[in-house]
């Protein structure tokens, strides 16, 4: 095969391109990896090369670049000379392919990870937001939360407070 | 009005009108950075520009993608003048004060939901993939502009007064939103776009719900301007390209 020769650092497999990818950090949250917040779609060998393929989150993420930087400079250390990084956009990134991981350690770094996204909306309605789902708070696990601002330290994210330990948090947004 | 010989200068001339309102209304939003009310109010207004001048990367990479030669969304945004800009009239309104930014941003989010929704289902499977990815991120947009019309509507006098004037002055530009002119015809012909026309009576209900809770009315025989999406605009696009295109002009070929 021609992955075997290409790749005699990073294994034979995909398995190991994985493993490698799971290492790297989002730039935003690092307390997370690029395959936790599931934007990694497909890794692939190919006559040219190993095709990865990326989801991205937000259109306007700025951290989008960064990533595919990390993904190159990593997978280069590790034996992979010819690398192409396609973008994917549909179906597009959603919060329900975060790996329960993923949202394990969000939580332990103190951020709310994502509601259940229920669905696509076909009607506009306007809800009042008292009646909007609340995320509990990561600290202490209390319910007793509201919404502080609409959008926290990145785009993906928004600021709650917690009325039963006092605490700011940030939430992940479902979307 | 511009005659479209080929199906992929139809489809680009089509796609630049998403482009370029998005491009417009992001740069808009921008001018608030540093300015707002709040640090927080800052912080959004700043992130829903983000996501809209990501939307219209898309959009323009897909539009010059379909151009010969081959143009690219930098070559798109900043080498080109205000006549060929086809962005909608409303985006270009001066931000004003706060209401204004935030009634233009209303109008403009409500229709783009509708329309994205529309186009997530385009024969296109660019312009379909584009669209569903925008359409979440526009949600929010609409569900945050909303709220912020019910709270200056409902709020004090002043902002109530501000809030309604906003609205006589928006209103003027919500007509070219659902005109279909010939472009928007043969792109539905096509299957590839969306009938702007069929979602107005959708769109005004759920805009009569909000301002209902925001104790605005919406203003009664409004003007129906429709220029911009051929090219024609005011004078607020020429400054506003000026300040956006001036340091890539002045440095062509300049790496950031």
């Amino acid at each position: 095969m021609v992955s075997d020769q290409q790749c005699s650092a990073a294994g034979s497999g995909t398995a190991s391109i994985w493993a490698l990818l799971a290492e790297i950090a989002d730039p935003e949250m690092p307390y997370i990896s690029i395959v936790d917040l599931g934007i990694v779609r497909d890794v692939r060998w190919q006559p040219a090369g190993l095709r990865v393929v990326l989801t991205p989150t937000y259109s306007g993420c700025p951290a989008r670049h960064a990533i595919e930087q990390d993904i190159g400079a990593v997978l280069r250390r590790n034996g992979v000379e010819s690398l192409h990084i396609e973008t994917r956009l549909a179906p597009a990134w959603t919060t329900e392919w975060i790996s329960p991981e993923g949202k394990a350690k969000m939580r332990a770094a103190g951020v709310a990870p994502p509601l259940a996204v229920t669905g696509e909306w076909q009607a506009l309605t306007f809800w009042p937001r008292e009646a909007a789902p609340r995320p509990d708070c990561p600290h202490c696990g209390s319910t007793r939360t509201r919404l502080q601002n609409e959008c926290a330290g990145s785009r993906c994210k928004a600021l709650f407070r917690c009325d039963g330990c006092g605490n700011p948090f940030e939430y992940f947004k479902g979307i | 009005m511009t005659t479209h010989r080929t199906p992929g200068a139809q489809l680009s001339e089509y796609l630049l009108r998403l482009g370029d309102s998005t491009l417009i209304l992001a740069q808009q939003l921008c001018g608030w950075c540093g300015h707002a009310p709040t640090l927080e109010e800052d912080v959004a207004l700043s992130n829903v520009a983000l996501d809209l001048l990501g939307q219209s990367r898309l959009w323009l990479d897909y539009a010059g993608s379909q151009m010969t030669p081959r143009q690219s969304e930098d070559q798109l945004a900043y080498q080109r003048d205000a006549e060929q800009f086809r962005n909608v009239l409303l985006v270009e309104q001066p931000n004003g004060n706060f209401a204004d930014t935030q009634v233009r941003q209303f109008l403009f989010d409500s229709w783009h939901c509708l329309l994205l929704r529309e186009l997530s289902r385009s024969s296109d499977a660019q312009v379909s993939a584009i669209a569903s990815k925008a359409r979440k991120e526009v949600a929010y947009h609409l569900q945050r502009s909303s709220e912020w019309v019910v709270r200056l509507g409902d709020g004090t006098a002043r902002s109530h007064a501000y809030a309604q004037q906003a609205l006589a002055h928006c209103a003027d530009h919500v007509h070219e939103l659902f005109a279909m002119d010939g472009l928007d015809q043969a792109m539905l012909h096509a299957g590839i776009g969306a009938d702007l026309a069929a979602l107005k009576p959708e769109w005004f209900s759920y805009v009569q719900q909000v301002l209902a809770a925001a104790r605005l009315s919406y203003p009664q025989n409004p003007l129906n301007l429709d220029a911009g999406k051929r090219g024609q605009h005011g004078e607020h696009l020429v400054g506003l390209l000026m300040e956006m295109q001036y340091l890539a002009r002045s440095n062509p070929g300049a790496q950031w």
